[in-house]
């Protein structure tokens, strides 16, 4: 039987089942802690650090920390905040992030981000990275500018055998995600939309589709990312 | 007291940036009440004739022009701001700025698929024009900006709430949609 233990966020007591990662236990609470890298139904991997928290006084990320009795959990502290604030700018930098030239500019993870946190310019100078765009594929364009390597199309695609259809190439600052040349020649539609909805960003597009959804009517256009959940509290 | 003076310029900018500073409608009459305009392409003044308080940027700096045009501004205005992507980031000019200089102006000049009758292979290099940069650098990396108003263009309601904040002194409100970067 599933064990339910006492929680607290920001001081707000809540109910968790003993075991769930923090960020599930706070969305059923309806307390949103902003994630990038973690998609749901994919094994967490807490690598973007956007997610974390004070855990009874640690920094811990919530998408891969299991609840347990009593513990206090701090998400909207200053410090926190701060933090979060940091990564998505060096997010930004560290790529080619072109809003203005992207088709997936509205429904992004990472624009949502910076607009629910405030952001009008990052502190740190933009590195304009040298990248390529893979459109070797017949379903999907890659672009590299855009990827921030959060592997949730390495995690989520699969083909019917579990083989992943992507993958990591090279190493380090020269590390960039490739379609498996094989596998890849023979992705269906559905699997094709399905890797562009799993990027957080623009980095896997459907070819030769775009403004289905007109600009201004996308996902985080009129509601800030998180809002959903914050939505269940009421 | 007299009225705030406000400059204005495109830099490697597509003027859309001050096309949304004329969509705030029917308010620029209010504009003209509040502040006075000195240096801008809105009124055609070419030369900064006195001080100004408030400078408004538009696109990043792709050439030394560019870079001559910003530093004037800064020495002239009190408050600069980066209006739009260009100017935040380089925008769209930017996208050149992960390929050399020399293959970008072999492109458009020599290889291109639209050049015709540049037989002896020339890039225009006479003195009089600009000199390119090796890349497109955001207004803030050039001088100090104090302000930085995002869009392609910034909203209207953006460009027009901030400088009302700014002439006024009160707190800017910002609505969720009013901050996009698209």
């Amino acid at each position: 039987m599933n064990q339910i233990v006492k929680i607290t966020i920001d001081g707000v007591e809540c109910m968790a089942t003993k075991g769930q990662y923090i960020t599930d236990a706070a969305k059923e609470n309806g307390i949103y802690i902003p994630t990038l890298c973690n998609y749901e139904g994919v094994k967490p991997r807490g690598s973007c650090r956007i997610c974390t928290v004070k855990v009874n006084g640690r920094l811990m990320t919530a998408c891969t920390t299991p609840v347990s009795e009593n513990m206090e959990i701090e998400n909207n502290a200053d410090e926190i905040q701060e933090l979060r604030e940091a990564i998505i700018e060096l997010l930004f930098i560290e790529g080619n992030h072109f809003c203005p030239a992207c088709e997936k500019s509205g429904s992004c993870e990472l624009q949502a981000l910076a607009y629910r946190f405030h952001m009008m310019v990052p502190r740190f100078p933009y590195s304009f990275p040298q990248q390529e765009i893979d459109a070797t594929n017949p379903k999907l364009v890659k672009d590299q500018n855009r990827c921030i390597l959060c592997k949730r199309c390495i995690r989520a695609i699969k083909d019917e055998k579990g083989r992943s259809v992507f993958a990591y190439k090279r190493r380090s600052r020269h590390v960039e995600i490739s379609i498996d040349p094989k596998i890849g020649k023979s992705l269906s539609d559905e699997m094709a939309q399905q890797a562009m909805d799993v990027c957080p960003v623009g980095a896997l597009l459907v070819r030769e589709r775009g403004f289905v959804v007109p600009i201004g009517e996308r996902k985080y256009d009129n509601e800030p990312i998180g809002s959903d959940i914050e939505k269940l509290k009421e | 007291m007299s009225k705030p003076v406000v400059a204005t310029t495109s830099l490697a900018g597509c003027f859309g940036c001050h096309m949304s500073l004329l969509d705030i409608d029917e308010r620029i009459l209010d504009l003209i009440e509040l502040v006075e305009f000195n240096k801008s392409p809105i009124n055609d003044i070419k030369k900064f004739t006195k001080k100004c308080d408030i400078g408004l940027i538009e696109g990043g700096c792709c050439n030394s022009e560019n870079v001559h045009v910003l530093q004037d501004f800064r020495e002239h205005c009190q408050i600069l701001i980066s209006v739009g992507e260009c100017a935040i980031m380089g925008g769209l000019p930017a996208m050149r700025n992960g390929i050399p200089i020399k293959e970008c102006l072999e492109e458009a000049y020599i290889n291109g698929p639209t050049v015709k009758n540049n037989t002896e292979k020339i890039i225009p290099n006479d003195p009089e024009i600009p000199i390119m940069l090796d890349k497109v650098y955001p207004c803030h990396e050039v001088v100090k900006m104090d302000y930085h108003l995002p869009g392609c263009p910034p909203r209207a309601d953006l460009i027009w709430e901030a400088l009302v904040a700014l002439i006024t002194g009160n707190e800017m409100k910002l609505p969720y949609h009013v901050v996009k970067f698209d």
